[in-house]
């Protein structure tokens, strides 16, 4: 069973989100998705400065077997970028919600964050797509 | 749901991650692939390819039929217990499958095919073995595959086998092959490591396994399978090379057996031609220099044109990205490569890569 933090917002595309206490976003993908991956062998973070819409594709994981997008929760500006990954990507299967964080993101609405699914949709999404 | 091979259960069980495979559902890891891949070049690991296709070519007329339906010459064997590779080729000189041929005895060859390719395959070969006399062609539908490999594989696989047959099976010599009881074993596999590969009936799968699992040889997926292989400098079917490539753009000119000169096979006129031509294409190894990784189907520029990579990944023994790739002619030693949209410098290398545990190009 994988791994799902109550104090996260998750996406479809199964990111998970971080609401800081500035208002910030850290972002990050899921243990579900780490694991669904596999080893991760390369990570290219997305650069600071750099403004996404909600559901763009802003980063990239590449595991053994193949490269997955990583897609902008919410529409935001890239604001940290956790760019030493493409060295360890490992951190990303180890510890998908600490370590393996991808980038962080100031949201052009705040309230974005809200129609993110919380745990139980986030789970119950999973569970569904597991029949 | 897609096929299943005999030990389905055992791999759920180990949780492997199971996924479609040419309609079979197999187990691409069971945990870290990375740790299988390393567990291979180290030790011995184990691999289910049973929905890989057994094809006996048995009879009189099996030897000459062998003989016109591959480029390689099945003549080159010196005795029974030997094993070739090579391909199979349409008149154009198209790949239909890669292959190795195995010589039991007198009048019975064995062939293991692509599950992918199977049924292009049987009815490729079944419509040629009618026009030749005493010719029988059998698929081995209740059988197992077992590849083990790693320089401990040996050894503790011929520990399985009933006591009279381990040491005859210890000296197979690379690319023989014999049948213990009802136990065929061949010194062959597709990691660039030692090992066996051994097909069984299926109901000795389990037995065969468990019997592994106990003398410490670990479970292996399908996704180490591919960076193994890869490492090795081996192509895959249906990645590196199809019907529209030959054996001559895709590193394979050695498998084509051209002496002697008389013997026709299937696709020998196009790939004479073809020869006489020049065949300006190159197929290579690359190390990727610059950030990111390799993957199939990337374009590759050099001064020469444009190229492309056929297969790429991560080397677990190199930590670097490498990949095969086809280049346009003579590119020099690095070309660039367009990785989402960025062009990142490669180093043009022959393959293998890696053999029997060793890195064999420069980093």
């Amino acid at each position: 069973m994988s791994n799902v933090p109550a104090e996260l917002k998750y996406s479809k595309n199964h990111e998970w989100v971080r609401v800081e206490d500035d208002g910030s976003l850290t972002v990050g993908i899921t243990d579900h998705a780490q694991a669904a991956l596999g080893d991760l062998v390369y990570v290219e973070a997305p650069e600071v400065g750099e403004s996404y819409g909600a559901g763009d594709a802003c980063a990239v994981v590449e595991s053994v077997k193949a490269a997955s997008d990583v897609y902008s929760p919410v529409a935001g500006e890239v604001i940290e970028s956790h760019e030493s990954l493409a060295d360890e990507p490992e951190h990303v299967n180890e510890d998908p919600y600490g370590e393996g964080w991808i980038f962080r993101l100031r949201p052009d609405k705040p309230e974005d964050v809200d129609a993110l699914l919380d745990v139980d949709g986030y789970q119950k999404m999973l569970e569904e797509e597991d029949v | 749901m897609g096929n299943r091979t005999p030990l389905y259960d055992q791999h759920v069980a180990l949780g492997a991650r199971m996924v479609d495979f040419g309609g079979w559902d197999m187990p691409v890891n069971y945990g870290s692939q990375i740790e299988e891949h390393h567990k291979v070049r180290q030790e011995a690991g184990v691999f289910d390819v049973s929905h890989m296709t057994v094809v006996d070519v048995e009879g009189s007329g099996a030897r000459d039929f062998l003989r016109y339906l591959l480029a390689n010459d099945v003549a080159k064997l010196k005795g029974p217990g030997r094993a070739i590779y090579g391909c199979m080729l349409d008149e154009q000189g198209g790949i239909i499958d890669d292959l190795i041929t195995y010589w039991r005895e007198e009048g019975r060859y064995r062939l293991v095919v692509n599950a992918a390719t199977r049924e292009k395959d049987l009815n490729w070969i079944m419509r040629h073995a009618e026009r030749f006399d005493g010719v029988t062609v059998i698929e081995q539908a209740d059988t197992a595959l077992l590849a083990i490999q790693g320089p401990a594989a040996r050894e503790r696989a011929a520990a399985l086998l009933p006591g009279e047959h381990r040491e005859a099976a210890m000296a197979l010599k690379p690319f023989g092959c014999g049948d213990f009881g009802d136990v065929f074993v061949a010194r062959t596999g597709y990691t660039g490591e030692d090992g066996f590969e051994i097909v069984i009936p299926a109901e000795q799968a389990q037995r065969w396994w468990q019997g592994l699992m106990e003398a410490g040889v670990v479970p292996v997926g399908l996704g180490a399978r591919d960076t193994l292989r890869l490492e090795a400098g081996l192509n895959l079917y249906g990645s590196d090379m199809d019907e529209s490539v030959t054996p001559l753009e895709s590193g394979l000119a050695w498998t084509v057996a051209w002496e002697p000169a008389e013997r026709d096979f299937i696709g020998r006129q196009a790939l004479e031609k073809r020869r006489a031509e020049g065949a300006s294409e190159k197929f290579v190894g690359l190390i990727l220099e610059g950030r990111g990784v390799l993957r199939a189907g990337q374009t590759i520029v050099c001064g020469a044109g444009e190229g492309v990579t056929t297969s790429g990944s991560y080397s677990p023994t190199l930590e670097r990205s490498i990949g095969l790739a086809r280049l346009p002619g003579d590119c020099g030693e690095t070309v660039e490569v367009e990785i989402r949209k960025r062009r990142v410098p490669a180093r043009v290398v022959k393959p293998p890569f890696v053999r029997q545990g060793e890195i064999k190009v420069a980093l």
